[in-house]
């Protein structure tokens, strides 16, 4: 035997998963609302994902380079900012306006707070929130292309049918209106348990909740405004977000909770059609208090019994 | 009991949980060291020159938390030596050159067990300490009011990977486990015995079930346990065998609980029947560089590296050799260390099954919080020190955690959390320190 084992302080085994893998996985999941949308909104819709991806990984890039830091893009954490803010925008903004949005999202948001895990706020949130803010056209949504022009359900008077919304054929932004490329999406990532169920129930389920009554309880129009708008993607993909959701069960669920009360009081009280950017933005904020109120208990912190 | 303590699911990797344990050769040497017990190391009994022979004493307790230290091959000492333990403590050594014949001591006749003060003193003269890996001597644990004691919890969980010597003993040693549990019910008034078995291993649990019906005049009552690590911590298998909580600083016998790992108990039953003390341990020899992984039953002081050559060989250049578990082994630099009474396992671990990925930065994903038996947060914790924070580290109840090391198994990030957290738990040791010098 050569001299050369290490020594090293245990565990000496490793679970095998990584924020790479984590990421790769959150990609994977988000490839059937990425290929609807581009299937409804065409091929505008895919130039804006690849300019949104490509343009956020190389910020990140060049950021670590200037600074000296060690490259991060490997961990793919990057490309699913870039892509996530690609899927909640419209594929009518301008593609200039895509890498300004990469930019904030990547630069502003993550990476002068010191890279992943230390970004306050979901970084393709606050992007989307910022463009919405900063271009006007923003407001303007996408159609599908070859279906009869139609305001965006949240801003129109009539609602599309239960099949339109759950297939995605109707105005929106890119990744959101396919309810069912999004909840196939969801359900891959809780398989790969890489989300839990807390965040995406809770806060579907409080929104339903909250339309049911609006209503006058007409639980198919509550489907239909649940299934319109951000939502799904929001309660899926962009509030489950690890560096800026709670980590325990209960800090969950009142996030979830929390996050679908402020959409639904912003969609029916609020200026903007729709509050999903907001409503998760906002509770970014409270997260570190929602931690502090959730804490586990710790084992027989109570003494001896 | 409201529920199952959390933890992880580690791969098993038990490649010899049906391995009969097999008696290795007669070595040529053994190094026997004199610290393999918490407390205070024995004080070598014999010079160079004498004869010894198996079973005789070689080591003297040296007060009231120490243990006997007894020869496991008849030879003659050649040599007291400075000896590093893998834990890095410094010892003595008695190394004795075997004279391949085995002799037993004429001394050895069983002990004669009257009473509870006899049946401590015959442990306590057994030299047998606890033998799933802590080496706390087990007379200590025994000497105790027997009106506090409510549960004798065998500890049969055995949860690390590889790991399988208590499975051979369950399997295998029911018999010395009954004279044993005899003694005990007779001395100490135990009434109640819970052997707590990871759902998994079924023929343990079978075997178990089979030795409780044996038993007469008290309940043995066989507990599967969830085939989730660390189910073998003292304080999770006193919680899920009894629904008690052992608070940090306390002890199982301050819930009216005693522990004892299966193989231990096989120990006393064995000593209490033959007289014959601790000398020989039985040790998964495991590992992907191992050529044929079995259970051993090596003398107290054979070296690894004979260890290894009975078991075949290693077949590459292992990246790691672990005392004990992967999960809360420790690793050595090289095969002159002696298997000791409380090894359990010696694992050869090639580069491949020990690889761990770069460590990143913190995701907050919170899987090491969602998975700590205890609800430590290995993050909050890890900031803490940093920052060298003690009144917050002791907030963060660091003292509690048992280095179980789900923590660092689950970081997607693979941060060093349960290190931090002994160096943590070192840390606040030296503040306390410090603080009463003052």
């Amino acid at each position: 035997m050569s001299s050369l084992t290490q020594i090293t302080v245990s565990p000496h085994i490793h679970s095998g998963r990584s924020t790479t893998g984590i990421m790769l996985d959150v990609l994977i999941s988000l490839l059937p609302a990425t290929v609807v949308g581009v299937l409804i909104f065409g091929w505008r819709a895919l130039l804006i994902v690849a300019v949104c991806v490509l343009s956020s990984v190389a910020f990140e890039a060049l950021f670590n380079l200037i600074i000296k830091k060690d490259q991060t893009v490997g961990d793919l954490s990057a490309a699913v900012t870039g892509l996530l803010l690609a899927l909640n925008l419209s594929a009518n903004v301008e593609i200039w306006q895509c890498v300004i949005g990469s930019l904030f999202a990547i630069v502003v948001v993550k990476c002068i707070f010191g890279g992943i895990g230390h970004n306050l706020v979901n970084p393709a949130i606050t992007a989307r929130v910022f463009m919405l803010v900063a271009f006007s056209s923003l407001a303007t949504p996408s159609f599908p292309v070859d279906a009869v022009a139609s305001a965006t359900p949240l801003a129109s008077e009539v609602l599309p049918s239960l099949k339109d919304l759950f297939m995605g054929n109707y105005g929106g932004a890119i990744g959101e209106t396919c309810t069912a490329a999004l909840i196939l999406g969801g359900l891959y990532l809780l398989v790969r348990r890489v989300i839990t169920w807390h965040i995406p129930v809770t806060f579907i389920a409080t929104a339903f909740v909250f339309s049911f009554f609006m209503e006058g309880f007409v639980a198919l129009d509550a489907l239909a405004l649940v299934m319109s708008g951000g939502i799904f993607i929001g309660a899926i993909f962009m509030a489950t977000d690890y560096t800026t959701s709670p980590s325990t069960g209960w800090g969950k669920v009142i996030f979830g909770i929390g996050a679908g009360l402020l959409t639904c009081l912003i969609r029916y009280f609020g200026t903007y059609p729709e509050g999903v950017s907001f409503a998760i933005l906002f509770m970014n904020i409270l997260t570190p208090y929602i931690s502090r109120w959730t804490k586990r208990k710790v084992f027989a912190a109570g003494g001896t019994r | 009991m409201a529920s199952y303590l959390r933890g992880i699911h580690t791969p098993h990797r038990k490649g010899t949980k049906n391995s009969p344990a097999v008696r290795m050769d007669i070595p040529q040497r053994v190094t026997i060291p004199m610290s393999m017990h918490i407390g205070k190391p024995a004080v070598p009994t014999v010079k160079v020159g004498d004869l010894v022979k198996v079973g005789t004493k070689i080591g003297d307790a040296d007060g009231y938390i120490s243990s006997n230290v007894y020869s496991g091959v008849s030879g003659k000492v050649t040599k007291l030596t400075d000896y590093l333990m893998h834990n890095g403590a410094a010892t003595t050594a008695v190394v004795i050159e075997s004279d391949g014949e085995m002799t037993i001591d004429e001394s050895i006749t069983p002990p004669t067990v009257n009473s509870k003060q006899e049946l401590v003193e015959a442990i306590k003269a057994s030299g047998i300490v606890g033998l799933g890996g802590a080496g706390f001597p087990t007379y200590v644990k025994l000497d105790v009011d027997p009106g506090r004691i409510d549960y004798l919890i065998i500890n049969g969980a055995e949860c690390e990977p590889y790991v399988t010597s208590d499975t051979a003993t369950m399997l295998t040693r029911s018999d010395d486990m009954v004279d044993a549990l005899n003694a005990l019910n007779r001395h100490l008034g135990i009434k109640q015995v819970i052997i707590g078995v990871e759902s998994h291993n079924k023929k343990a649990l079978e075997a178990m079930k089979r030795m409780a019906a044996s038993v007469d005049g008290f309940s043995v009552k066989v507990q599967s346990l969830p085939a989730v690590y660390p189910q073998g911590g003292e304080k999770v298998l006193v919680y899920h065998t009894t629904g008690r909580k052992i608070a940090n600083n306390k002890l199982p016998i301050d819930v009216g609980c005693i522990v004892l790992n299966c193989t231990t108990v096989a120990a006393i039953g064995a000593y209490l029947r033959t007289g014959m003390p601790l000398v020989e341990k039985c040790v998964t020899v495991e590992g992907g560089a191992v050529k044929q992984p079995q259970n051993v039953i090596a003398p107290i002081g054979a070296s690894l590296k004979d260890l290894f050559d009975f078991c075949g060989g290693l077949t590459e250049d292992p990246a790691k050799i672990i005392y004990g578990g992967p999960m809360m082994g420790i690793t050595v630099a090289n095969l002159d260390m002696s298997v000791i009474k409380n090894t359990n396992a010696v694992l050869a671990l090639t580069k491949k099954e020990s690889k761990l990925p770069k460590t990143t930065s913190c995701i907050r994903c919170g899987a090491c919080i969602n998975t700590c038996p205890f609800g430590l947060e290995a993050t909050s914790i890890a900031e803490a020190y940093e920052k060298k924070d003690a009144a917050m580290l002791s907030e963060l109840s660091v003292q509690s955690c048992m280095e179980c090391g789900c923590c660092s198994f689950v970081c997607p990030a693979n941060r060093p959390l349960v290190q931090i957290n002994k160096l943590s738990k070192q840390f606040l040791r030296e503040e306390a320190k410090k603080e009463s010098d003052k």
